[in-house]
């Protein structure tokens, strides 16, 4: 190993860097594209040799947490092909990485033929945060923020994941960024998938203890790190008439790309 | 208890605009949820306890009839009686015999949740016996005439003032406003009924099979007089209640207040073993023993059997962000939050309580808290998955999730799909970059916006930068 590149990923030491397979999401996909290519930038600042599998769409949690069972195995099976190839899959949200994590194995008991495949596309996935600071070890952020942040532990991350620490070692890594903790960081904020649609009241009612405390500490932004309970807090922020509160994903703050796209 | 679950989003729309309900639920967090993590971290090595408690509740399961037989037999041997019971009719009617059997005019009881689920004040008031709760929780909704709200804290729902104003009429008594004289209003009104009844009803947190005896844990002192003073005591519960040991009770013990209330010992643990000996100064002359199944072992050898394990300690609904928001009578049955999400499609059916299994982001701070780690979310889902099968979700619902599927599993038509998608929904936005009405979504947009895509889809993006 070199003296001056001691991560696993150094290109140097390493000339065939590892492989690693980034899985957008679809609502990374779809409604914010930048966190996908924050996530792009990260894992290269970090030496890997990024793949994006051109056929991925969507883990099939929706149909899982809704009982479509037969349509989240399909995606299932799909999303396990597409990363077969990869030393490791990385995922910029927590609920689908603990997705294929935590519920592959048992949404796919019925193919036992798949099995290997699924054990192994299990071990090698991992939430972005997660594998910059476990795997990765990434010393440097290429980010900057002038500002306070607050940040909010998405459920799946932080209970399926044990994603907690991660991400706010990257964060005290950003220049310029002061972190602020969140009074009940770890609580729900109503999303659920369907649950905010089909419950929309009850939903709302959640999100809105969760702004109530996020607007309490004062931070110019809350950061997070999965989509949907992303949407869900900047939705019911804005209808409180909160236009100051930015909403970020982690990768955007930390890979320095929270501009328009 | 009739189960009104269908009208969950009724009657939570209803508990949500509640404003004095809202008030009372604020208090979960202090009373429960702060006091159980101090109570937890005061336990040494809290999750190996988990983990045995888990182990000891799954052992009783697996062989539930042998420890059930051994159970009935060191009862009976004690001078115990047991019955059995297949359903809550059969069970109701089984205590309106005893009461007959004894000439009982008057019975009080200790909270139980299985008589709730047997409608048993009901049915013993239609045998003409008086029926009392002595709880000070039970007997305040006994003068309301409501159900409880919760498993533990049956009254959480309510303030000092509606008690005041509740005890006042129903006392016919000077109002009282602090709640230590409202206590001990209630214990002088409860005192003689006491002294009088003939029949004394409690449930059973457990069952020990080594010794036959049933056992509760209460913090007022009414338990063990309803046990003690009235010359029957009928306990009844359900049979998973059953534990094999004295020393596994002491496990599951050292969870169950720290779980409930933050203690770490209720002020009483009572354990009842047979009649009153010769000798004795207090005890019952006669001590039925009521084991109902009731849908209970329809669920063993199920992937719902792990609910089985289930001790009520409450704090599944406690953390649930869902209860915590609505309350207990929202869900129409009686038991509430994470586990009546769970216990009442499975012993009410699937059919009743069709939002339910829903009801519940599926955050897993309920599996996290379980003392004896029953994975709430996973049997949501896994009811979900049946109500799915059995086509009893509306037809739209159905349909939406099945084109998702279809659609994502073709990559072209799904591209063309999201780019579609994403640009409609950005020109519906606008120049402020947010919806505030969505087609088909007014469930999200009635009471948030919805951060408009950013118009091009990531996969376009990547491509135009010479990605693959």
């Amino acid at each position: 190993m070199c003296y001056d590149h001691t991560t696993f990923f150094c290109p140097f030491c390493f000339p065939s860097a590892v492989r690693v397979g980034l899985f957008v999401t679809c609502l990374v996909d779809l409604l914010r594209p930048r966190i996908g290519f924050a996530a792009l930038k990260l894992l290269e600042a970090a030496g890997c040799q990024v793949i994006v599998p051109a056929t991925q769409t969507c883990c099939g949690q929706p149909g899982y947490n809704s009982g479509e069972r037969p349509g989240a195995q399909g995606l299932a099976l799909k999303l396990v092909e597409e990363f077969a190839d990869c030393d490791y899959v990385v995922v910029p949200s927590g609920s689908c990485a603990g997705m294929i994590r935590a519920h592959y194995p048992e949404l796919l008991q019925e193919f036992p033929a798949r099995r290997e495949a699924v054990e192994r596309l299990c071990a090698k996935t991992y939430e972005l945060a997660d594998f910059l600071v476990r795997v990765a070890k990434l010393e440097a952020v290429p980010g900057r923020f002038a500002g306070t942040v607050t940040y909010h532990d998405a459920c799946a991350g932080l209970r399926e994941l044990g994603v907690k620490r991660q991400p706010r070692e990257l964060l005290a890594k950003v220049p310029g960024l002061s972190l602020v903790e969140l009074p009940g960081a770890e609580q729900c904020c109503g999303f659920g998938g369907t649950f905010a649609v089909k419950f929309g009241e009850i939903s709302t009612r959640i999100v809105d203890r969760k702004c109530q405390a996020i607007e309490a500490t004062g931070a110019d932004a809350v950061v997070l790190g999965d989509l949907g309970c992303m949407l869900n807090i900047e939705g019911r922020l804005r209808r409180r008439g909160d236009r100051r509160t930015r909403v970020l994903h982690v990768a955007e703050v930390l890979a320095g790309v929270d501009g328009e796209l | 208890m009739q189960a009104t679950s269908m009208y969950f989003k009724a009657r939570a729309r209803e508990k949500l605009r509640d404003e004095r309900l809202q008030q009372a639920l604020a208090r979960l967090q202090t009373n429960f949820v702060d006091a159980r993590a101090r109570a937890i971290a005061e336990l040494p090595d809290f999750e190996g306890f988990r983990e045995a408690a888990a182990q000891i509740r799954e052992r009783a399961l697996a062989d539930l009839d042998l420890y059930l037989e051994e159970f009935e037999k060191n009862a009976t041997a004690r001078g115990a009686e047991v019955h059995w019971a297949a359903t809550h009719q059969e069970a109701a009617r089984i205590v309106c015999e005893i009461a007959r059997r004894h000439g009982v005019r008057k019975a009080v009881k200790s909270k139980s949740m299985v008589s709730e689920e047997c409608d048993l004040n009901a049915a013993l008031e239609a045998a003409g016996v008086e029926v009392v709760e002595t709880d000070l929780g039970e007997y305040i909704l006994q003068l309301a005439h409501e159900p409880p709200s919760h498993i533990v804290a049956p009254v959480v729902h309510k303030n000092k003032d509606e008690i005041a104003t509740l005890f006042e009429h129903q006392h016919r008594r000077p109002r009282q406003s602090e709640i230590e004289a409202l206590c001990r209003e209630a214990r002088e009104v409860l005192r003689p009924h006491f002294l009088t009844a003939d029949m004394g009803i409690s449930g059973a947190n457990f069952l020990c099979a080594e010794t036959g005896s049933t056992l509760i844990v209460t913090n007022e002192g009414n338990g063990r007089m309803v046990t003690t003073l009235p010359r029957v005591h009928v306990a009844i519960t359900g049979i998973e209640k059953v534990v094999p040991t004295l020393e596994d009770l002491a496990t599951l013990l050292r969870l169950l207040p720290r779980s409930a209330t933050g203690q770490s010992i209720t002020n009483y643990v009572t354990l009842s073993t047979g009649v009153k000996g010769e000798g004795d100064l207090d005890g019952p002359e006669h001590f039925h023993i009521v084991l109902v199944d009731a849908g209970r072992t329809a669920l063993l050898g199920t992937a719902l059997q792990p609910m089985l394990r289930c001790i009520r300690c409450g704090a599944c609904m406690n953390h649930c962000p869902v209860y915590q928001s609505v309350g207990g009578h929202a869900y129409g049955w009686v038991y509430p939050g994470p586990m009546g999400s769970v216990l009442t499609p499975a012993y009410v059916g699937l059919e009743n309580a069709l939002d339910l299994p829903h009801a519940a982001t599926l955050c897993n701070q309920c599996g996290v808290v379980c003392p004896v780690k029953i994975p709430l979310p996973e049997l949501m889902r896994k009811l979900r998955e049946k109500q799915m099968e059995r086509g009893l979700r509306p037809w739209p619902e159905r349909a939406a999730l099945r084109a998702w599927a279809w659609l994502a599993q073709r990559p072209r038509a799904y591209a063309w799909a999201t780019r579609l998608g994403a640009r409609l929904l950005k020109r519906m936005a606008g120049e402020e970059g947010l919806l505030h009405r969505l087609p088909f979504g007014g469930g999200w947009t009635d009471g948030r916006d919805f951060p408009a895509p950013a118009g091009k889809t990531f996969r376009e993006l990547y491509r135009s930068r010479g990605g693959s």
